[in-house]
C-alpha cells in the first residue's frame, strides 16, 4: 500500500513537532503548516495530499474557513477536524461542510491512525471511481 | 457587606421618607376632619344661638301677654264692679265687702281691699284688711293720675300701709263729681307672675317702670340705670309688641343676654337677662366635648400615621436590603457566568499544552517501543521530550492558577482601610522586582487621606496588579514608577505612573477584556486587569487609563469615600 499523505495544521508548534515525528514513525508522509493559509498553500503545491489534520481554533484563518476553502478547492481531499472541548459546536459545523470526522484533542494514537487510514482510503476509492467514470467516459465517447 | 443594618447613606433617606409619609397621612386625614367639623360647627353654633335667643323672646312675649293679660283682668274686673254697682251701693263699706269677698273668693288673694275714694282724694268707704277710711290721697301720685284716665294701673309703691302693691282704679261719674273705686293689688301675687320667669342658673325677670324702679323683686341684684334697656324706656320708639333681644358685655367684661318687652301701655318694662354661657351652656358643652374627641381623635392620627409609615418604611428598607442583596447575588451570578464563559476559553487553552504533553509522551512511548534505550541518542530525546513535558505542564499550572484567582473569593471582608498604608505594603512587596529591573518607585502620598470601606486585600490585589504591569511595561533600560494618592470629590484616587512603552490606542479600548494580553505567550494571561476592574467597579469605585506611546502610562485607580462618614470616629463605631 502506498504511504499516506498527510498535511498537519496547526497552530501550536510543539504539537505539531511531536505529531510530525510519530505519524512519520507509523507510515506517514508528513507536511505540516502552522496557519490555515499556510496550509492551504501546501495543499495547492502537493495536491496528492490525501488527508488534512486542521486544528479548528487557529488564530487567523480558523479550522471552519481553512476547511470551507480546501473543500472548494481540493474537494477529494478528506479533512479530519481536531478540536479542543469547547469547539464542539464548531467540529460539528466542520461536519457538515463535508469534514470526513473530528477528533478531540488530546486524541488517542491508535483512534487517529485508524480515521486517517479511513479517510485515506475513502479518498482513493473514491479517486479511482471517479478515474474508471472518466476512463468509461472516454471509451464511451470513443466507442460512439 | 457593611454590617447587616441599613447603609448609613439611606438612614437619611429613610427617616425624611418616614416625616414626608407622617405629614401626607395627617394632612389628608385630619383636614377633611377639620373642615367637616369646623362647617358644622359654625352653623350648628350659628343656628343654636338663634335657636336660644328666639325661645327667649317667645318666652317673653308670653310672659308680657300673661302679665298685660293679669292687669287687663284686674282692671276688667274694676271697671264691671264699679260699672255694676251705684255709687250709693259702693260706699256701703258691707256691700263693699260683700264684693271683696266674692272677688277673692273668684280670685284668690290677688285683691287685697277695695275702696271708694271721692274727687277730693278722699277714701269714704273701704274693705279690708287696713283701717284705711277716710285716708287722704289727695296728694298720691296715683290719684292724680287715675282722675285723669278711666281706668288706671298705678306703680308699685309702699303708700300708707308701709308694703309694696300697686292699685287698680276704675273712675266713674256721679251727679256730676267723678269718684274712684280702687282696689289694691296682691304684690305677692303679682310678683310670682314674673319671679316663675327662670331659666339656667342665671336667667331671670324683671319689671321696670320708666323711672327705672323695680316693680318685681329681682332675683338677682340688678343694677337698672345701668342695663341697656333705660335708654329704651326714656326713648320708647319701637313698637308697643316687639320683643327685643340684645347681647352686650357688662362692666365686668361678663356677655349678657337681655331680652325685653313693653308693657302696660309702654309704662313698664318686662325684661330678662341671662349670662350668655348659661343660656349657651348645652352648646359650650357640645364643643368642649368635640374638641376633646377631636384632639383624641388627632391623637389617634397622628399614633397611627408614625406607627403605620414607620412599618411601612421599615418594610421598604427591609426589601431594598433584600434587592441590594439580590442585587450582589445576581453580581455573584453574572461573575460565575463569565468565569463559565472563561472556562469555556481557557479549556481550549489547557488542551493544546496538554495535548502536546500527551503526544510527547506518547512519543517517548514510540521510541522505547522501537529501539533500544541504552542507546544515547534516544536518551536525550527522551529528556528533551520530558522537559517539553514539564514546560507545558508548568504553563498549564499558571493558567489554572490564573484561573482561580479569578474564581477565587478573595476575602471580601470590608475593613476601614487606610489607603496609604495598602500602598506602602505593596511596594516594599514589588521593590525586590523593581531593583533587578532598574526601576525606582517614588511615592507622593496624601497624608490627610481619609480611610475607605474596602477589603484590603482586594485593594492590595489591584495595586500589586497595577505595579507589576508597570514594571513588566518597562524596557531593560529601567525607568521610574510613581505611585501618588490624592482626594478627588468623594474619591480617594491612586494614580500610577510608569515611563515604560506606553498603550496603543488600539489597544487601549481592550485592555480590561479577559485575555487580552500584549505579553509574550506564558508571560501573561490577560485576565490581571479584567479582575483588577471588576474589583473596583464591585466596590463602586473605577479604573481608568492615560497613555501615551513613548512616554508611558497613567492608571487612576478610584476608591469611593463613603458619603457623610468622613470621620473615621463615627464609622469605626459602626464598623
Amino acid at each position: 500500500m502506498l504511504e499516506t499523505k498527510l498535511l498537519l495544521v496547526d497552530d501550536e508548534e510543539a504539537f505539531v513537532a511531536a505529531m510530525d515525528k510519530r505519524l512519520t514513525m507509523r507510515n506517514m508522509k508528513i507536511t505540516v503548516a502552522y496557519t490555515g493559509e499556510e496550509g492551504l498553500q501546501k495543499l495547492g503545491d502537493d495536491p496528492d495530499i490525501d488527508v488534512v489534520l486542521l486544528d479548528v481554533k487557529m488564530p487567523g484563518v480558523d479550522g471552519i474557513a481553512t476547511l470551507r476553502e480546501i473543500k472548494n478547492k481540493h474537494p477529494m481531499t478528506e479533512v479530519i477536524m481536531l478540536t479542543g472541548h469547547a469547539t464542539v459546536e464548531s467540529a460539528i459545523e466542520g461536519m457538515k461542510l463535508g469534514a470526513f470526522d473530528y477528533l478531540m484533542k488530546p486524541c488517542d494514537m491508535d483512534e487517529l491512525v485508524a480515521k486517517v487510514e479511513e479517510a485515506k482510503n475513502k479518498k482513493r476509492t473514491h479517486q479511482e471511481k471517479i478515474i474508471e467514470a472518466a476512463g468509461k467516459d472516454l471509451r464511451g465517447r470513443r466507442g460512439r | 457587606m457593611a454590617g447587616s443594618g441599613l447603609p448609613s447613606t439611606s438612614n437619611g433617606y429613610y427617616r425624611s421618607l418616614t416625616r414626608n409619609m407622617v405629614l401626607i397621612i395627617l394632612v389628608v386625614s385630619v383636614t377633611p376632619l377639620i373642615l367637616i367639623s369646623g362647617t358644622i360647627g359654625y352653623y350648628f353654633d350659628v343656628s343654636y344661638h338663634a335657636k336660644v335667643l328666639e325661645h327667649l323672646q317667645v318666652l317673653i312675649k308670653k310672659h308680657k301677654q300673661n302679665i298685660d293679660n293679669f292687669l287687663n283682668e284686674k282692671l276688667a274686673d274694676i271697671g264691671l264692679l264699679a260699672k255694676s254697682y251705684t255709687f250709693d251701693q259702693l260706699t256701703d263699706e258691707a256691700f263693699l265687702k260683700d264684693r271683696l269677698t266674692l272677688l277673692q273668693e273668684q280670685y284668690g288673694r290677688s285683691f287685697v281691699d277695695l275702696g271708694v275714694v271721692n274727687d277730693q282724694g278722699i277714701q269714704i268707704a273701704y274693705a279690708g284688711p287696713f283701717r284705711l277710711k277716710n285716708a287722704d290721697y289727695s296728694k298720691a301720685e296715683w290719684f292724680t293720675k287715675a282722675m285723669h284716665t278711666e281706668a288706671y294701673v298705678s306703680d308699685v309703691f309702699h303708700g300708707l300701709r308701709g308694703l309694696p302693691h300697686f292699685i287698680v282704679s276704675s273712675r266713674q261719674d256721679y251727679r256730676g263729681k267723678k269718684w274712684i273705686l280702687r282696689a289694691t293689688v296682691d304684690f305677692e301675687a303679682f310678683n310670682s307672675l314674673v319671679e316663675n320667669i327662670r331659666i339656667g342658673s342665671t336667667g331671670f325677670a324683671f319689671i321696670l317702670n320708666k323711672k327705672g324702679e323695680f316693680q318685681t323683686k329681682p332675683r338677682f341684684e340688678v343694677e337698672a340705670a345701668k342695663e341697656p334697656y333705660v335708654d329704651f324706656l326714656k326713648y320708647d320708639s319701637t313698637p308697643l309688641d316687639d320683643v327685643v333681644v340684645l347681647e352686650k358685655a357688662d362692666d365686668a367684661g361678663v356677655e349678657k343676654i337681655h331680652v325685653w318687652s313693653r308693657l302696660k301701655n309702654a309704662d313698664w318694662l318686662l325684661a330678662y337677662q341671662q349670662k350668655a354661657s348659661d343660656a349657651y351652656a348645652v352648646l359650650t358643652q357640645a364643643q368642649k366635648l368635640t374638641i376633646v374627641i377631636f384632639l383624641i381623635g388627632m391623637g389617634v392620627i397622628i399614633i397611627a400615621a408614625i406607627l403605620l409609615a414607620k412599618r411601612l418604611v421599615r418594610h421598604i428598607a427591609k426589601m431594598e436590603t433584600e434587592k441590594e442583596m439580590m442585587n450582589e447575588q445576581v453580581i455573584e451570578a453574572g461573575k460565575l457566568a463569565s468565569i463559565g464563559e472563561l472556562a469555556a476559553g481557557i479549556a481550549h487553552e489547557i488542551n493544546n499544552p496538554v495535548a502536546v504533553m500527551v503526544e510527547e509522551a506518547g512519543w517517548i512511548r514510540d521510541l522505547l517501543d522501537e529501539e533500544d534505550l541504552k542507546e544515547t541518542a534516544n536518551l536525550e530525546e527522551f529528556k528533551r521530550s520530558l522537559n517539553q513535558i514539564q514546560t507545558q505542564g508548568h504553563r498549564c499550572k499558571q493558567i489554572t492558577h490564573k484561573l482561580l484567582s479569578f474564581a477565587r473569593k478573595t476575602d471580601p471582608t470590608i475593613k476601614l482601610v487606610q489607603v496609604n498604608e495598602v500602598i506602602e505594603d505593596v511596594i516594599s512587596l514589588s521593590q525586590q522586582r523593581a531593583m533587578y529591573a532598574s526601576v525606582k518607585i517614588e511615592t507622593n502620598l496624601d497624608p490627610d487621606l481619609p480611610k475607605v470601606e474596602a477589603s484590603p486585600s482586594e485593594l492590595q490585589q489591584v495595586f500589586l496588579n497595577m505595579i507589576n504591569n508597570s514594571l513588566d511595561a518597562m524596557d531593560s533600560k529601567g525607568g521610574t514608577i510613581e505611585v501618588i494618592s490624592r482626594v478627588s470629590g468623594r474619591f480617594v484616587v491612586v494614580d500610577v505612573a510608569d515611563t515604560g512603552a506606553g498603550i496603543p490606542k488600539s489597544n487601549l479600548q481592550r485592555i480590561f477584556d479577559p485575555f487580552f494580553t500584549t505579553k509574550p505567550v506564558g508571560k501573561g494571561t490577560g485576565l490581571g486587569l479584567s479582575i483588577c476592574y471588576g474589583i473596583m467597579t464591585k466596590m463602586g469605585g473605577d479604573l481608568t487609563v492615560n497613555s501615551a506611546v513613548g512616554l508611558g502610562t497613567t492608571f487612576h485607580i478610584h476608591i469611593p469615600v463613603p458619603a457623610l462618614l468622613n470621620d473615621g470616629e463615627i464609622l469605626s463605631k459602626r464598623v
